[in-house]
């Protein structure tokens, strides 16, 4: 059979490494995946791309860190100690002979489908850093966790605005949180038991915010304080000295004279933990919208596998409830069955948490809309505030004059469909930048819900692409035989597209496509 | 028929049907576009930008217009005028000098940069340049933000667009069509435009045409915003690209992959680990980038014609537009020649008989296999990879 030399037909990419069984996060359900396949004499790989370098923590990546982190961070050996000494199963999965792997990042899962039909079998591209490189696996297991939604208000950029997730993380992971006297905003059962454990571990908690006239969850002791807006943060070089609010009012605004500044040097986001589906849309896993589930998770079945066969989710990325936030077994549980191909029995299966569509909705009704402010970026990377997002204003940098002729807003864009966050990231670039739209997609998400009357489960999830964390091109790149790029010199190698107009022949036939110039030009 | 309807209809809301609307918009047309999907949603959003193709008859009218889209439309493109050619063998700098010579016959003016001069324009070029060529002319905009503003623009003329509304079929046949059935109804209509990318040949055998043409699967990527060079539009290596406004590199390249555009929906399939390929090769084009961090990298479905040239052709009340995987650039030239084969019967302003589909009439029935352009057989759905493929990494 003939092959189109510059097409990908003949070639093959040859992982360089294989195994069974590759597990991608090690927290409880990643941990208790790769244990359970181990015990099943399955070859494992576990990675996890935690401890992530400082520089990268300092970037928001994977988690809003929020630039809370002690000078601990900058020591990576002590931080890979910390992390295997925080929880004992890290060293049981050793014990049990599976392949751990700390500090190395999954950023792609590949395998074919509807138009992608070359790639021998199931692949992960990793990346330890200073390289990457592709493993070819049968099956894969993610479990990456979730990380926390992000929520604009004047000054959330300052040093020590960060979220749940992340906090807990540096705090009880790596003993690393420089934070002494939080505001903790929302009172989902994740930021109320957050805000506990971090005030066992020696951070006063000086205030919980809620927006809403009610907490979600048991407050228990916390100093929470309901019917609130959030006016700003303030702070100085170090970052935040204080965080001010206000009564909320009836008409949602808040009430001239009521500002109230708390002092504190940390303000931690318990709005919404997200399941990090980053790796699973990527990869072409179905995705549907669960209110009950922590926003977008994937479609899976019984025994925690995705729409592609290969592909199992188990823990806080296959949906996040108060039940399974609170009891770790049941993660672990998911963990299991994913590597066992089991099906759960009836009623193991997390139960639901609240309904977080009408509660981040509020949010950001509450704090971006009532904000309403020039400076605020709801999207940090690129710059872009609520209102360029509402108006599909084309970005500063282009210096588009704001002429009357040309406004458009959302409505001019929706026709017949539910607002695509795609395409207002592809007018204003919100979502666009280098922190991979991980500090703003469901803050975008909320904006378009509000503006559009519809609801947060209308509006599609915005695409995540892969490499689903930043790689250097240098990193990125893998070996290629010169005669690969020569095929490419011209677009799709097609000398007959090139030829200038004036030459091209009558008649083409594929018989003579390397010599057009045989042709009975008229 | 549900009694609602345009004089033209147009099916396929990318780069060339929406330039065909607002071309025939302006005209005071009464135009709809229909789609399946969004706006620019398929090839014509995931493309490089290029504005640059000197072999094509629609050249001279393409480097007219981009200048003026802005005005034109009242939205912004992005267009930056000028192009350089980066070459690192003989080969490359032959066919680069090729283009040169099809555009100066053209009246367009192209030089060849010494390497100070090239160090200057595209400041992250480094070592191992063979040569590199100025052109004079061509450039790149923003297809995602060109493709609204065409959208807009042809609203802003009373013209119309549909999304998320897919063709089933249509009431006539034979160079004559009367009516188009969508899943949201039947909408009558005096002319008919095909400009539907890689589904421009089902909806054309629908009519009785046939439309000869295969789909791929291309890939780009893009990194985190650098400083701007003072010319974005560097391309060259296998690559086709520029560094956006914001100062992003945004390129892709081959392989390509020959699949099958049954059964893929309006979302285009995921890109693959050709990422690494595409990222080393532009690590050797741009080596001063070489640490800027890779944040997206995406798919996009386009299609071939068996020579690689656009079919632009008018049957009856039906006029077909295919531009064959080099679409975008040439779109403000391509929807005028639209609207004057709908208007007039004929294009005023260019010689398009080499766009003419009468020259497939001795083609082949097996031009596929021929060209080697048949999706990869069942590959590699399981277990070990060929023994005789050539190892990519």
């Amino acid at each position: 059979m003939i092959h189109d030399p510059a097409s990908i037909a003949g070639r093959t990419l040859t992982p360089r490494e294989r195994t069974a069984v590759l597990v991608i996060g090690a927290g409880p359900a990643g941990l208790a995946a790769a244990l359970e396949a181990a015990r099943q004499g399955a070859g494992v790989v576990l990675v996890d791309e935690n401890p992530v370098p400082a520089e990268v923590m300092e970037e928001d990546i994977p988690l809003l860190f929020g630039g809370r982190m002690t000078g601990a961070v900058r020591n990576r050996a002590a931080m890979l100690e910390a992390f295997i000494a925080s929880d004992p199963a890290i060293a049981a999965a050793f014990d049990a002979g599976v392949d751990v792997r700390l500090g190395v990042a999954a950023w792609g899962l590949y395998i074919n489908g509807p138009g992608v039909g070359w790639l021998p079998g199931p692949l992960a591209g990793l990346s330890d850093g200073a390289r990457s490189w592709m493993i070819g696996c049968e099956r894969i297991i993610v479990a990456t966790g979730r990380r926390d939604m992000g929520l604009a208000f004047p000054g959330w950029e300052r040093r020590g605005v960060l979220g749940m997730t992340a906090a807990l993380r540096l705090a009880a992971r790596y003993g690393a949180l420089d934070a002494r006297r939080a505001v903790v905003l929302g009172s989902t059962a994740e930021a109320l038991d957050g805000a506990r454990r971090l005030h066992a571990l020696g951070v006063g908690i000086a205030a919980v915010i809620e927006t809403a006239s009610a907490p979600l969850d048991d407050p228990g002791t916390l100093p929470l304080r309901t019917g609130c807006v959030v006016r700003r943060a303030e702070g100085d070089a170090e970052g935040v000295t204080a965080l001010v609010i206000a009564r909320r009012g009836e008409d949602g605004r808040p009430v001239p004279g009521t500002d109230l500044r708390i002092a504190c040097d940390t303000v931690i986001l318990g709005i919404g933990a997200v399941p990090m589906i980053d790796l699973l849309d990527a990869a072409g896993c179905r995705i549907a919208f669960s209110a009950a589930l922590g926003g977008h998770v994937p479609v899976l079945d019984d025994a925690q596998r995705s729409s592609i066969p290969a592909i199992a989710v188990a823990g806080d990325c296959a949906g996040i409830g108060a039940a399974k936030s609170r009891d770790v077994t049941i993660a672990q549980a998911e963990g299991r069955r994913a590597a066992a191909g089991r099906a759960a029995p009836d009623g193991a299966r997390a139960g639901p948490g609240h309904d977080i569509a009408g509660y981040r909705l509020d949010w950001v009704r509450a704090t971006l809309l009532a904000a309403d402010d020039e400076d605020t970026h709801v999207c940090r990377c690129e710059e872009v505030t609520a209102r360029e997002i509402l108006e599909l204003r084309p970005p500063r940098y282009l210096g588009w004059p704001d002429r009357g002729r040309n406004r458009r807003d959302l409505r001019s864009l929706l026709g017949a469909g539910p607002p695509n966050p795609d395409q207002v990231k592809r007018l204003t670039r919100a979502g666009m930048g280098v922190c991979q739209g991980r500090r703003c997609r469901e803050q975008v998400a909320c904006l378009l819900a509000l503006s559009a009357g519809c609801g947060l489960g209308e509006v599609p999830a915005a695409t995540h692409r892969a490499p689903v964390r930043p790689l250097p091109l240098a990193v990125a790149a893998g070996a290629e035989e010169a005669a690969m790029a020569a095929h490419w010199d011209t677009w799709f190698g097609m000398k007959s597209q090139y030829l200038p107009y004036w030459e091209v022949p009558a008649h083409y036939t594929a018989a003579g496509r390397d010599a057009p110039d045989q042709g009975d030009g008229e | 028929m549900s009694g609602t309807g345009a004089s033209v209809i147009i099916i396929g809301a990318g780069a060339t049907g929406l330039s065909a609307g607002w071309w025939l918009a302006r005209d005071g047309v009464d135009v709809l576009a229909i789609d399946r999907g969004i706006v620019g949603w398929e090839a014509s959003g995931r493309n490089g930008g290029g504005c640059t193709h000197p072999f094509s008859p629609l050249f001279a009218e393409e480097q007219r217009l981009w200048p003026m889209m802005d005005e034109l439309l009242g939205y912004p493109t992005e267009f930056r005028p000028q192009r350089i050619r980066v070459a690192f063998d003989a080969g490359q700098f032959a066919r680069s000098a090729q283009a040169a010579r099809d555009a100066a016959r053209q009246g367009f003016a192209s030089e060849v940069l010494d390497i100070a001069e090239l160090r200057r324009l595209a400041p992250l070029v480094g070592d191992g340049v063979h040569g590199a060529h100025l052109h004079r002319f061509g450039g790149h905009a923003n297809p995602h933000r060109t493709v609204q503003a065409y959208a807009w623009a042809m609203q802003d003329h009373g013209g119309q667009v549909m999304q998320h509304t897919a063709v089933t079929g249509f009431t006539g046949s034979g160079g004559r069509v009367s009516g188009v059935h969508t899943d949201r109804g039947t909408f009558g209509c005096d002319h008919l435009v095909l400009a539907a990318g890689p589904q421009t040949r089902r909806l054309a055998a629908l009519l009785g045409i046939d439309l000869p043409m295969a789909a791929a699967r291309a890939e780009m990527i893009v990194t985190e915003p650098l400083p701007l060079m003072p010319l974005g539009g560097v391309d060259g290596n296998g690559l086709y690209g520029r560094q956006t406004l914001r100062g992003n590199l945004a390129y892709g390249g081959g392989p390509h992959e020959w699949i099958d555009p049954n059964g893929i929906g309006a979302t285009p399939p995921p890109s693959t680990p050709l990422m690494r390929q595409i990222a080393g090769r532009l690590a050797r084009l741009l080596p001063r980038a070489a640490h800027a961090r890779v944040i997206r990298s995406w798919a996009g479905i386009v299609e071939n014609t068996p020579d690689g040239r656009p079919v632009i052709d008018r049957f009856g009340n039906v006029t077909i537009a295919t531009m064959s995987s080099i679409g975008f650039g040439l779109s403000p030239a391509s929807g005028h020649a639209i609207r004057d084969l709908v208007q007039e019967g004929a294009c005023g302003f260019a010689d398009l008989s080499s766009l003419r589909l009468s020259r497939f009439e001795r083609l082949e029935p097996d031009w596929i296999s021929r060209q080697g352009w048949q999706p990869p057989s069942g590959a590699g759905t399981s277990g070990q990879a060929g023994s005789a493929g050539r190892m990519l990494s």
